[in-house]
């Protein structure tokens, strides 16, 4: 009797592995071999064509005392802080815009979101026009009113939040998605109750739909914060990093630094690093909210 | 419906098999890798090309993939290599010879030219300015010149009539730039342009460095093992730069594109730009003014960078294969070819014999300002070649960008680039 029981629990176990074996293999080939391969790698002084050689921490350590380097990282951060909240709050805001029934909304939420899913390299081009110097949308509606043409993408100081912008406006139409589904699931009964105790607009809102969105607002943080981080083809196509790095972001310079420069020993230490830091960036927030938050 | 389509499927697909085999004894697959860097025709030109090329040679079928820009297609090469993906020739930029040889992805052509009869006299025949940029260590040759480009300057001689200058006298010199631009620069019009962004600076910047140089060769050595980045002279280069912007505000103030610079000429919003040759048919065909093409003006002498692609044959494939590749790279640039190539791209001829034939002197007749290229290069030097090109390239357009930006003097951002370029090429001293 127990034996047989033992033996059920087996083969459903063996069962349950093999339902999961592909998904397994796939996680391990493409997901943790390179990552593992990237640390390995990092280790290594190690250029195309040469052959590896062992230097311990060299790798870090140069790029610790590279000013380039921290640039991009300080670059990197701000632009997560100029994208990740403002788009969070343009998603909801759409979302609140698109929660309504009617003829044509269909339409509206498609075209919210259509950003989102066009190629990265169309958006970018589009944009290119729109910052381009002088002959530009944005510098004619400057000089339309009599100011000096901006020419945002050759300026340091200007170039990473004139690509704040166009990030957020294709993100938000994105997480707008997560927020409606959010929004649509939250109980009509909990609305109801508080409309009859006399709750309406901003506190409704405030005390009772926004506290429950609290599980849909820390997924999509999640989310931003890491699709902020992998952002690279933009910067290519845009400014290169352009003027003098003002605008390179961390995963654009892992691409440079492997594939422009063939330096692979650098852009695996470099990737190393921003495993480490995704990971500082998802895992305190997922522990130290999940507590908080009220799951209805 | 679904199950006619699904039948015809099958059947045509089952032709194709039974097709195969008719289709001779199997000729020898060749890929080749090519870069578009300045605009669709272009590609079609090649494919042109290639196709008949394959007609001649129906031992040899030549199959020519485009990869992007000149970067995209290195990262293409470097994945591919070692793979049975592998091109079996390429075009990559000459600038990243010392590279292709140092990485082991192109290999030399020394014997592949030695035993073919033909061999020395197609090499002789190229231009010495253009072939100066093939050689790696110890003189080999890793290279073919093929579609090669150099800087000059476009001018809009309305604009000079316009302010009281004479349109058939450019400016021959750094002063006369000076005095030219700030008296062509008003409300709506810039003097001059020259392109900032990272990928272009540094183009421009090794003309200025030739033309006040003094010690022959501006920017690097000819092994490419070594950088002069912070002679005085290139800092009174860069200087200029400067001054055009912030002191004469003639140029645009901040990084001009090299891809706005047409757009901007065209418009008259600038009245001189230092741009490529290949650009010659554009301007040419959309110009609405009178515009001339001249010598790019001298500092303590005449100077102007080379730049552009060259054909490499990829290490490590079969004897056979590096003869068909040989053969087609002999085909591609054949004085006819090389010639045809030019009058249809805006690339400057390779070959001296091309100068010899009827096509390209009709039209040089007919459009002289192509010429002002060719006879320029007597005074043309390589764009900055060093061992890891790309990433030397870069050292330069950042700190020339911190400069133009304001985070630098000239003097500090050609010290910031000597000494991080010192350090990338401190393993081959």
């Amino acid at each position: 009797m127990t034996s047989s029981a033992a033996g059920r629990r087996r083969r459903e176990a063996l069962q349950g592995w093999m339902l999961l074996l592909p998904a397994v293999l796939i996680m391990l080939v493409f997901t943790v071999y390179p990552v593992f391969r990237s640390g390995y790698l990092s280790l290594f002084k190690y250029r195309m064509g040469k052959i590896p050689e062992y230097i311990g921490f060299g790798n870090f350590e140069q790029l610790f005392g590279n000013s380039t380097f921290w640039k991009v990282m300080r670059n990197t951060l701000e632009f997560a802080l100029m994208t990740v909240i403002p788009s969070m709050i343009l998603g909801l805001c759409l979302a609140f815009l698109v929660n309504r029934k009617g003829r044509h909304i269909g339409f509206i939420r498609s075209a919210f979101f259509y950003p989102s899913v066009m190629p990265m390299i169309a958006i970018a081009s589009v944009w290119m026009f729109i910052y381009m110097a002088r002959n530009g949308l944005f510098d004619q509606l400057l000089v339309s009113f009599g100011l000096q043409p901006a020419n945002v993408l050759s300026n340091k100081d200007t170039v990473l939040p004139a690509m704040a912008v166009m990030y957020v406006w294709r993100e938000a139409g994105y997480l707008m998605v997560f927020f409606l589904s959010g929004i649509q699931s939250i109980n009509q009964d909990v609305l109801e109750a508080a409309a009859i105790d006399g709750a309406t607009g901003w506190k409704t809102f405030r005390y009772v739909t926004l506290p429950l969105l609290a599980p849909t607002t820390l997924f999509v943080s999640t989310i931003a914060f890491t699709n902020c981080f992998k952002l690279a083809d933009q910067v290519i196509i845009m400014t290169e990093g352009a003027p003098n790095n003002a605008s390179s972001l961390l995963l654009y310079y892992i691409y440079q630094q492997g594939f422009t420069n063939m330096n692979y020993g650098r852009s695996s230490a470099l990737t190393v690093i921003m495993l480490l830091l995704l990971m500082v960036f998802s895992l305190p927030r997922f522990f130290s909210q999940d507590r908080k938050i009220h799951y209805n | 419906m679904k199950k006619i389509l699904s039948t015809i499927l099958v059947l045509s697909m089952l032709l194709s098999l039974l097709a195969m085999p008719a289709l001779a004894a199997d000729p020898l697959e060749l890929t080749m890798f090519f870069p578009v860097n300045v605009g669709g025709s272009v590609a079609q030109l090649i494919d042109d090309m290639t196709t008949e090329f394959n007609k001649q040679n129906p031992d040899i079928q030549v199959k020519a993939v485009y990869t992007g820009n000149y970067d995209d297609t290195v990262t293409a090469i470097q994945t591919a290599i070692g793979t049975s993906g592998q091109p079996d020739l390429f075009v990559s930029l000459a600038t990243q010879r010392f590279t292709m040889d140092d990485t082991g992805m192109a290999m030399a052509l020394d014997d592949i030219i030695a035993n073919d009869p033909e061999g020395q006299a197609f090499v002789d025949d190229f231009i010495d300015g253009f072939m100066l940029d093939s050689y790696v260590e110890g003189g080999r040759i890793i290279s073919i010149p093929f579609q090669r480009s150099t800087m000059v300057m476009f001018y809009n001689k309305d604009a000079f009539r316009e302010v009281g200058l004479d349109p058939e006298q450019p400016p021959k010199n750094w002063t006369e730039l000076v005095d030219y631009a700030t008296k062509l620069t008003n409300d709506k019009r810039y003097g001059v342009a020259i392109a900032l962004n990272s990928g272009s600076a540094q183009w421009a910047f090794t003309g200025f460095s030739l033309q006040n140089c003094t010690n022959g060769v501006g920017l690097m050595s000819g092994d490419g093992k070594e950088v002069y980045f912070n002679t005085p002279e290139n800092v009174e280069a860069l200087q200029l730069w400067l001054d055009l912007q912030n002191k004469y505000k003639c140029m645009a103030p901040g990084i001009v594109q090299w891809t706005d610079m047409p757009t901007q000429f065209l418009a008259g919003e600038v009245a001189m730009i230092y741009h490529t040759t290949g650009n010659l048919t554009n301007i040419r065909n959309n110009a609405n003014f009178d515009f001339g093409v001249c010598f790019l003006p001298a500092g303590r002498q005449w100077g102007a960078p080379t730049g552009g692609g060259n054909f490499y044959i990829t290490k490590g494939i079969s004897e056979e294969r590096q003869q068909a590749a040989w053969k087609y790279i002999k085909f591609m640039c054949s004085t006819e070819n090389a010639a045809q190539w030019s009058i249809n791209t805006g690339y400057v001829a390779t070959r001296e014999s091309c100068y010899e034939t009827e096509v390209l002197k009709d039209y040089y007749a007919s459009f002289p300002q192509a010429l002002v290229a060719y006879e320029q290069l007597p005074y043309a030097q390589p764009e900055l070649t060093t061992y890891n090109a790309a990433e030397m390239w870069r050292i330069l357009n950042d700190n020339i960008q911190a400069a133009v930006t304001g985070e630098m003097t000239a003097e500090e951002a050609l010290a910031a680039a000597q000494e991080q370029g010192d350090e990338l090429l401190a393993d081959y001293q």
